[in-house]
């Protein structure tokens, strides 16, 4: 009880001290992590239709070759950033790029940090999202495949506004898992000199001996970002998913809606007038 | 009745793999034409309906649309399918949209008409299908007689020269049959083309003007359905009728 106590007065006094530098930790991972789930969820999508492209043994060479080799672009990108830690992947693109392009790519400055980050959260989010997709648009009925040819739809339109819409719906809880394991891990992002939340942190306790309240206010800052972010997420997948009921459409707002046209079966939707004309004759 | 053909089929082969499901299949469809498709399970019936489609790719043969071969190389099939309406067993309906939407989505997309035009057009179809009421409602809200209802509309509203039917029924409970088959009705009568893959034989008998049965991927016996049901002459339409007869 008595540690607890002294853990509170340190954490308080460490908030008092450095609050403003913890919350520009706090607003830094937050862009990091919602920018980088963003484009990785975009080049997730963009490698999940390249990698669901329907190839037929018809189609002329050329193509089953292209569509072969994406493929197997994507899947060694998907295996080389999924397969390594994010954090010798910030290293080998913040120095390496440089180092291999001869200082014609440089990360110089803040803002290079800042796109060496993005950068790199993004295409290892990417890695993760575009299994998901893939994923997505396997659960999704063949028959609204079906149904989209059946009326005409190209492959592309198929897509957008068929199969995605409802892929999307599908991988929110995993679109979610991203957002909330970027929060937390853009913290190895530190390596490259990114001050997001737990460089704050230790760059605060660099200078004081008050390592454990700090990181107490670390655990409890990355709790509290990532609950608010659960319940954002559970509220957009409500919003995706629309109302459970409808409403009945009168009648009469139709016929004008629909313009002069006289339906001619209204009132005969109804069974007997089938049931009277399509009776056994006899050897039923 | 010597109108040009709207679809034809000639020598049309189909198979999975060492599986052939279709031989050589000879068969025209006319302006007009009600057709309808019998057969037991497993004797190529639905793969017919899918290929003439182009869902499936015949192995050999060709589709000719007002005498174009549309399995030719080159040929875009999905400006073919926008003219040839496709109602499925299982409805098929998009789930991400509402009754409306599943409607509008051809029209608006593959037919570039505007969006006012393709709702006017929509609920016109709607209407005549009995399913106006329902268009804010989501397909997993509706029961399957008015899905398959909504599917129909959803065909319509393409405005095809063809519509193809695989088993609309298949899949409803004998009173949503009724609904269906209502609707069906309707439409045969207002002199739209169709092609009608069914198991329902009052249908069949009653409604369309010719029978084609078929029987291990081949048309055994096809012809004015009068005829067929009260003189069947292959044993083998026989020996299925008499099944169903009695059923």
């Amino acid at each position: 009880m008595e540690r607890l106590i002294t853990l509170g007065s340190d954490m308080a006094r460490l908030w008092e001290a450095y609050g403003p530098r913890y919350l520009a930790g706090v607003q830094n991972t937050l862009i990091l992590a919602l920018a980088a789930t963003a484009i990785g969820c975009l080049i997730g999508l963009v490698c999940g239709i390249l990698n669901t492209i329907p190839c037929a043994k018809q189609d002329p060479l050329p193509k089953r070759f292209l569509l072969k080799l994406i493929r197997v672009v994507v899947r060694v990108y998907v295996e080389v950033f999924r397969g390594t830690p994010m954090m010798l992947q910030a290293v080998f693109i913040y120095y390496g790029l440089p180092y291999f392009t001869y200082n014609s790519v440089q990360f110089s400055g803040y803002s290079g940090i800042w796109a060496a980050s993005i950068l790199i959260v993004s295409i290892n989010t990417g890695a993760y999202m575009a299994e998901s997709v893939r994923g997505g648009i396997l659960s999704i009925d063949p028959g609204q495949t079906e149904g989209a040819r059946a009326i005409g739809m190209t492959h592309v339109q198929t897509m957008t506004g068929v199969i995605l819409p409802q892929a999307l719906r599908n991988i929110m809880p995993q679109i979610g898992n991203n957002l909330i394991i970027n929060i937390k891990d853009t913290s190895v992002m530190f390596i490259i000199g990114f001050t997001e939340f737990f460089a704050q942190h230790r760059n605060i306790v660099g200078v004081n001996n008050l390592y454990f309240p700090s990181a107490a206010i670390e655990m409890i800052g990355y709790l509290t970002m990532t609950l608010i972010a659960s319940f954002l997420l559970r509220g957009v997948e409500r919003l995706m998913d629309g109302a459970s009921d409808y409403q009945l459409v009168q009648a009469d707002a139709l016929t004008m809606a629909a313009g002069t046209y006289r339906h001619p079966g209204k009132k005969r939707a109804r069974q007997p007038a089938w049931n009277r004309n399509l009776q056994p004759r006899g050897e039923r | 009745m010597d109108q040009q053909p709207i679809l034809e089929v000639q020598h049309l082969s189909k198979s999975f793999g060492s599986h052939q499901v279709l031989r050589d299949i000879d068969f025209t469809v006319r302006p007009g034409d009600v057709t309808s498709i019998i057969g037991s399970s497993g004797s190529g019936k639905s793969t017919l309906l899918r290929c003439i489609n182009l869902l499936e790719t015949p192995s050999q043969g060709a589709v000719r649309f007002h005498g174009e071969d549309v399995t030719a190389p080159g040929v875009n099939p999905s400006a073919y399918r926008a003219k040839v309406g496709m109602v499925f067993q299982s409805f098929n309906l998009f789930n991400n949209m509402n009754v409306l939407e599943n409607c509008m989505a051809g029209p608006v997309k593959v037919l570039r008409l505007s969006r006012e035009e393709a709702r006017r057009r929509a609920l016109r179809y709607l209407e005549q299908v009995g399913m106006a009421p329902y268009i804010k409602a989501k397909p997993r809200q509706l029961s399957g007689g008015q899905k398959q209802r909504v599917a129909i509309a959803r065909a319509l509203a393409m405005e095809p020269e063809v519509l193809l039917f695989d088993e609309p029924t298949s899949a409803l409970d004998p009173e949503m049959v009724g609904e269906v088959l209502s609707v069906m009705k309707d439409l045969a009568a207002s002199g739209m083309t169709m092609l009608v893959v069914t198991h329902e034989m009052a249908f069949a008998r009653d409604v369309s003007r010719r029978v084609v049965f078929m029987s291990d991927g081949v048309i055994c016996e096809e012809g004015e359905p009068a005829e067929l049901f009260a003189h069947p002459r292959q044993p083998r339409t026989r020996e299925f009728l008499s099944r169903f007869m009695a059923s």
